[in-house]
This record gives structure tokens, C-alpha cells and sequence, in this order.
């Protein structure tokens, strides 16, 4: 069994990938068609920024206009959202990617080469280590100044030591298995046995612990935005959604539900969002890890 | 017979923690043109050290601290591996001196199929054989263009062998190393590919493996272990190495199997002229397989002869004792007395005087070099200095 068949196998197995699978495609989809589900206004300059119905800081609750509402400062919830799914995946992708490539080459050079080089890069490695991760990403958004971009600069700075770390783990283990030698003795260079011979018999649980971690830098993200740290006011974010909602949480003396589309609404899709990457992350242990499974 | 390999006074030495361990200590050895040298001793005698300080994969905190290894290229020249880039020995590993490793399962990437490695070492080092097969191939499709596939194939297959063609003239070219890079677009390499599948699967039925097509599909450990030894001499020969360095290769193996292996390395070595250093702990092995023997003891050569001379007059102490350690059914075996010496605190001297019947003063003083006493015959004690022959290799 080859290819897709066996792919397919593998994932009947476990219907819990499947629903990974589809929480993130139904996400990819609404990204892509973002445009057509919620259409930007005429006259509207940019895409990204919430259009917004008035300037009144009370949440209005879902009617005609407003499928989902409008929160503090009469945002357009569904608006919000939607183009929020996109500036998610931007954060995802662009942290996770850079994040792997960093880590991959530091982590293999590490662990391959060791001895001083080994011990320089993985004293960098802990010196980042060393300081709580979302305290050092908020003093680095600070110190650059609140953006989208300071906010995916931070999570990468904080984010690739434990992928370093974790592919020279995997990498000081396959290095002493006898095909890299062999591999070594039929004349290949250190460069090709590192892409060939080692990365990818340690990249599978990197690439695990990646899917997975797209949605954890997906939250941190929400968190910088909650705190103010993140996009500028009206930008269409989840995180900043949430931090719409911090006044409205708590709903009026006689309804504690009397605001709960502020909230709820932003935080399902974070919610849906995160569960979906972390089921893919299982789907992806199951599809690409050939020890585990090809048995 | 010609010198293939000339080890002159090698010393390896590994700078441990506890102190600096003389894995090999002045080791000289002769490997002739198409013979079997087989290397014997006990564990950690050095014999998997000078198997691989061949190849020059002795791994810190190992190094190579002085001597020569003399080995003979194409042109009759000698170079010596020891003083070679380690790009120039990069391309000798492979194509000219292979290694067969103990563990055939381990030897194996457990990621790829049997084809991918198999082809990875031919494309490596066979490359100019493999791309004027493709040339071959695709001249004589060119030739029958006579359907209307062949006519819509055309430009594509006048453009890779014009690809094909530049590779030949420079096999760095900067385009098609990029094209290989290239997901997709790299199908245009696909003949080359094809044509070192070919020579991978004319090599499995070389290691004589039923079904090579299906094998090369498969992955490691979907074969036995025979049948992973057979794939990983298969790696070995792909490339016509010169040498070949089996270091314990039918250890891992059941007695059968064992002789099969032996078996296919007997006819392997005569149908590609390639010398073997045949590295075990086996005597019989070594009786069976060896047209010289060398035995170590404590990273010295003690004796060097014929397979012949070797176990019918043996003349060294140790390995005297060593044959008649050997078991024989219905005997009690006669174990060598003594341990064989730690490795960090080495006995001043001959190495084996501690344990040697006939050891005299001279021994506890100096380590004897290794001397012909008849033609062929070397040996390192004191007990044959007087016997010395004319030259002393």
C-alpha cells in the first residue's frame, strides 16, 4: 500500500484526525473566501480594519444587520471574525515557519556537529530559555513597538529555542546509528547526510509538535492582543476581539448573559481554531511517521 | 601480487576521560591485489579501529596521531589517504574502498526503500557510467518515433538528453543541480534515475536476491537479516570498490545464513577483482574465507602468514594459544591465561608478556617489531630474532 491509500487507511483509523482535518480546512476555506462571507464595505480602505456602526461603546446584540452583533465601539463582530481567521494564519504560518527553519538548521548543526559548537549554540538556546516566554515576548513587543509583525517577531524569538533543542535531541540520537556511518563510509558529504540520512529520520516530531503549535502561537498572539499589545485598534483579531469584550464579560446587574456574543463568539473561533491544529498535529504523527505505522 | 594497501606504522588513539587509550600502536599491514587478508583477535584488539582508520572515519575523540596508509590508484601511483582533503577521500570512501558493516540492520536507513539507498550511492559515484546509459536509452527512443507518442515526446526527450549531455560535460553545473532540487520539475532527471534502478537491481541479483524488483520497493525491515546483509554488500559492490572492508559481517547472522555469505563474498571477490579485509573473531570463518591472516593483540600485529602457515605452524605465543582455544567437540577448550590488558594502563614491553609461557626478560622491556622470518611469514616476538631473514618489512 502505497501513497494516498495508505494514507487514507491510516486516518479511518482515528475519525478524531478527520475532524482535525475538516475544523482547519472549513478555517483555510473561510480565510480564502473571507471576501465573500463578509464582504467589505465601499469606501473602506483597508480590508483588514473592523468597518464599524457607530462610535457607541455598548455592545449592540445580533440582529439583522449584524448577524453576530457589534462589541464595544460598535465593531462588527462577523466581520471581525471572519477576517480575523486570515490574520490568524498569518500568525501561525509565518511564526511556525520561520520558527522551524531557525530551529531546524540551529538544532541539526548542534546536534550533528557537536562538541564546541554544540555547546555555544545550546548555551544561546538557554539563555532565551531562561526568561518566561510570554513576559520576554511582551517586553520585546513593547520595546519595538505594537504591530502585527513585532507580535509574530516576538513569538519566533521566544519560540525557537525548544524546537533547536528538540531536533538536536532527535539528531545526537540518530547521529551514532551505524547508517550514518555507513552513509559516512560510502562517501557522502556532512551537508547531504544531515538532509538525507538524519533530518528525516528525527523531522517527524518537529513537524508534530509544530501543527500543534500553531495553534499555541495562535493564542499566545490573542494574549499579546488582550493585553494592548498587539494590532492597532480595530484590526480585524481575535485576541483584540476579546479584549473588546473585557467590560462586557460580566453582562448588566440583572443579566449576567446580557453580552455574551461579545466574547463567546471571538473565543469559539479560538477555541475551534487551536483544537483543530492539535487534532491535525495527531493526524500528521499518523500520516508521516513511517516507524510508527508502515508495520 | 601487487600492493593494494600499505600500512606503515599507524597509530590511533582515542583521548578519553579516564586517559588516552592506544587503540592501535605502529600497526604495519600489507593487503595485496585481489587476496583476502583476514584481520583476527580478541574484542578490542584494534581491528575495527584499523578497518576504519582506512577509511579515515575514526570519530573524535579518536584520532589518527602518525603513520601512512599507501593506496594504490588507477594510474599505479600511491597516495596516501592519511594526507588527502577530506573532499578527496570523500570521493574515495564508496568508489574506491567500501565498508560492510557488523550490524546489516543497522546499516540501513530505516526511511528509505531499498532502491532509494541502492541508487543514492550509484548516482553518487557511478554518475558519468549512469548518464551515458540515460544518453543510450533515449538516443534509441529518439530512433523509434514512429507512433504518435513518440512524435509528442520528442522535444521533451531531445531536451533532457541535451540535459543529459551538458551533465556529462560538467557534472557540476550549477542548472541541473537545481533542476534535481526542484520538486516536479526534477522528473526530468527521471532517466538517469531509471538507469541506476537498472544497475541497482542487476546488483541485487548479483547478491544473488530473489525478486530484486520487488525488494527495491521495500524497506529495511521488511527483510530478514541475511537478506539485509546481501542488500548492504549489494551497496558495497555497486560501486566497484577496489577494497573492501567487512568488519564482522556474518556476526549478526545464524550459522546458515553465515555460509551463504561467505559463500556469495568468495565468488562476489573474484568476479569484481576487489581486495577484502575480512575483519573477525571467527578463525574458522577466517580458515574458510582468507588467503592471508593477520592476528592483533592489543592494537599490535603479532603474525602475519599464509591461512596455511597460520593454523598448521603457527610460531607467535599468542597465536599458538589461540588456536587451541579454539573449541573442538569432545574437548575441554584451553582458555589463554590472564585478561587481556585494560586498555588505559598497557604492559610495558611486548603487550602479551604478561600472559605469554615463554615470555624472558627482553619482552617486559621492549615491544619487538614485526619481522619475515620466512617468505611471507611475519612475525613480532622475541623468540625469532635470531631467525630474522634478509629483509625485514
Amino acid at each position: 500500500m502505497t501513497g494516498f491509500a495508505f494514507i487514507w487507511y491510516n486516518l479511518k483509523k482515528s475519525p478524531l484526525s478527520i475532524v482535525g482535518i475538516v475544523i482547519v480546512f472549513i478555517f483555510a476555506m473561510v480565510a480564502i473566501f473571507a471576501p465573500l462571507i463578509a464582504p467589505t464595505p465601499e469606501g473602506h480602505y483597508n480590508p483588514y480594519m473592523i468597518p464599524r456602526a457607530g462610535y457607541s461603546p455598548t455592545p449592540e446584540p445580533p440582529n439583522a444587520e449584524h448577524i453576530f452583533g457589534t462589541t464595544q465601539g460598535q465593531y462588527d463582530i462577523l466581520y471581525g471574525v471572519i477576517w480575523g481567521t486570515r490574520t490568524a494564519f498569518q500568525i501561525g504560518i509565518s511564526v511556525i515557519g520561520a520558527v522551524l527553519i531557525i530551529g531546524i538548521t540551529l538544532g541539526s548543526i548542534a546536534g550533528y556537529f557537536g562538541g564546541i559548537i554544540d555547546e555555544i549554540l545550546m548555551r544561546i538556546t538557554d539563555i532565551f530559555l531562561a526568561f518566561p516566554a510570554l513576559i520576554l515576548a511582551m517586553a520585546i513587543t513593547i520595546a519595538l513597538g505594537p504591530s502585527l509583525t513585532t507580535i509574530m517577531l516576538a513569538l519566533i524569538i521566544v519560540s525557537w529555542p525548544s524546537y533547536a533543542r528538540l531536533v538536536r535531541g532527535d539528531i545526537l540520537s540518530i547521529r551514532e546509528e551505524d547508517f550514518i556511518q555507513a552513509a559516512r563510509g560510502a562517501g557522502s558529504s556532512n551537508f547531504r547526510i544531515i538532509i538525507r540520512h538524519v533530518l528525516p529520520n528525527s523531522i517527524y516530531p518537529v513537524l508534530i509538535v509544530a501543527s500543534l503549535d500553531i495553534g499555541a502561537v495562535v493564542l499566545s498572539a490573542a494574549a499579546l492582543s488582550f493585553l494592548g499589545l498587539g494590532v492597532p485598534e480595530g484590526y480585524a483579531d481575535w485576541g483584540q476581539m476579546i479584549s473588546f469584550s473585557r467590560n462586557w464579560i460580566v453582562g448588566t446587574a440583572n443579566n449576567a448573559f446580557a453580552y455574551w456574543y461579545t466574547v463567546v463568539i471571538p473565543g469559539v473561533f479560538i477555541f475551534l481554531f487551536v483544537l483543530g491544529w492539535n487534532l491535525l498535529g495527531d493526524a500528521f504523527r499518523d500520516i508521516l511517521d513511517p516507524r510508527l505505522s508502515r508495520r | 601480487m601487487a600492493e593494494l594497501v600499505r600500512i606503515r606504522d599507524l597509530a590511533v588513539k582515542f583521548h578519553t576521560y579516564e586517559g588516552v587509550v592506544e587503540a592501535l600502536d605502529g600497526v604495519n599491514l600489507t593487503i595485496n591485489k585481489g587476496e583476502t587478508l583476514g584481520l583476527v583477535g580478541e574484542t578490542g584488539s584494534g581491528k575495527t579501529v584499523t578497518g576504519l582508520a582506512i577509511l579515515r572515519l575514526i570519530m573524535p575523540p579518536g584520532r589518527i596521531e602518525q603513520g601512512s596508509i599507501l593506496f594504490a590508484m588507477d594510474d599505479d601511483g600511491y597516495v596516501d589517504l592519511l594526507k588527502l582533503t577530506e573532499a578527496d577521500m570523500r570521493s574515495i570512501r564508496g568508489s574506491q574502498i567500501a565498508m560492510i558493516f557488523q550490524e546489516p540492520g543497522a546499516a540501513l536507513n530505516p526511511v528509505f526503500s531499498i532502491g532509494e539507498q541502492l541508487t543514492e550511492g550509484i548516482l553518487l559515484h557511478r554518475r558519468q557510467e549512469v548518464v551515458n546509459l540515460a544518453i543510450e536509452t533515449i538516443d534509441k527512443l529518439l530512433k523509434n518515433t514512429s507512433d504518435l507518442k513518440g512524435h509528442l515526446l520528442r522535444p521533451l526527450r531531445l531536451f533532457k538528453r541535451s540535459l543529459y549531455k551538458s551533465i556529462r560535460e560538467k557534472p557540476n553545473r550549477l542548472l541541473p543541480r537545481l533542476i534535481g532540487r526542484i520538486p516536479g520539475v526534477r522528473i526530468v532527471l527521471n532517466g538517469l534515475q531509471e538507469e541506476a534502478e537498472n544497475i541497482a537491481v542487476s546488483m541485487l541479483r548479483e547478491v544473488e536476491i530473489p525478486d530484486a524488483n520487488r525488494i527495491m520497493k521495500q524497506f529495511p525491515h521488511e527483510l530478514s537479516g541475511g537478506m539485509k546483509q546481501r542488500v548492504v554488500i549489494a551497496m558495497a559492490l555497486s560501486c566497484c570498490s577496489k577494497l573492501l572492508i567487512a568488519d564482522e559481517p556474518t556476526t549478526s547472522l545464524d550459522v546458515t545464513i553465515q555460509v551463504q555469505i561467505i559463500e556469495l563474498l568468495k565468488k562476489l571477490k573474484k568476479e569484481f577483482q576487489s581486495s577484502l579485509l575480512y575483519i573477525t573473531h571467527n578463525l574458522g570463518v577466517a580458515a574458510e574465507l582468507c588467503d592471508r591472516v593477520a592476528v592483533m593483540y592489543a592494537g599490535n600485529i603479532c603474525e602475519v602468514a599464509s591461512v596455511l602457515d597460520i593454523f598448521k605452524n603457527p610460531l607467535h605465543p599468542y597465536t599458538k594459544a589461540l588456536m587451541l582455544a579454539v573449541p573442538k567437540p569432545g574437548e575441554e577448550p584451553h582458555a589463554i591465561g590472564g585478561f587481556v590488558p585494560d586498555a588505559l594502563s598497557l604492559p610495558s614491553g611486548c603487550r602479551f608478556h604478561p600472559r605469554c609461557q615463554q615470555a624472558m626478560d627482553v619482552c617486559k622491556q621492549t615491544n619487538p617489531q614485526l619481522i619475515e622470518i620466512a617468505s611471507g611469514h611475519l612475525i613480532a616476538c622475541h623468540l625469532f630474532k635470531g631467525e630474522q631473514g634478509a629483509s625485514s618489512r
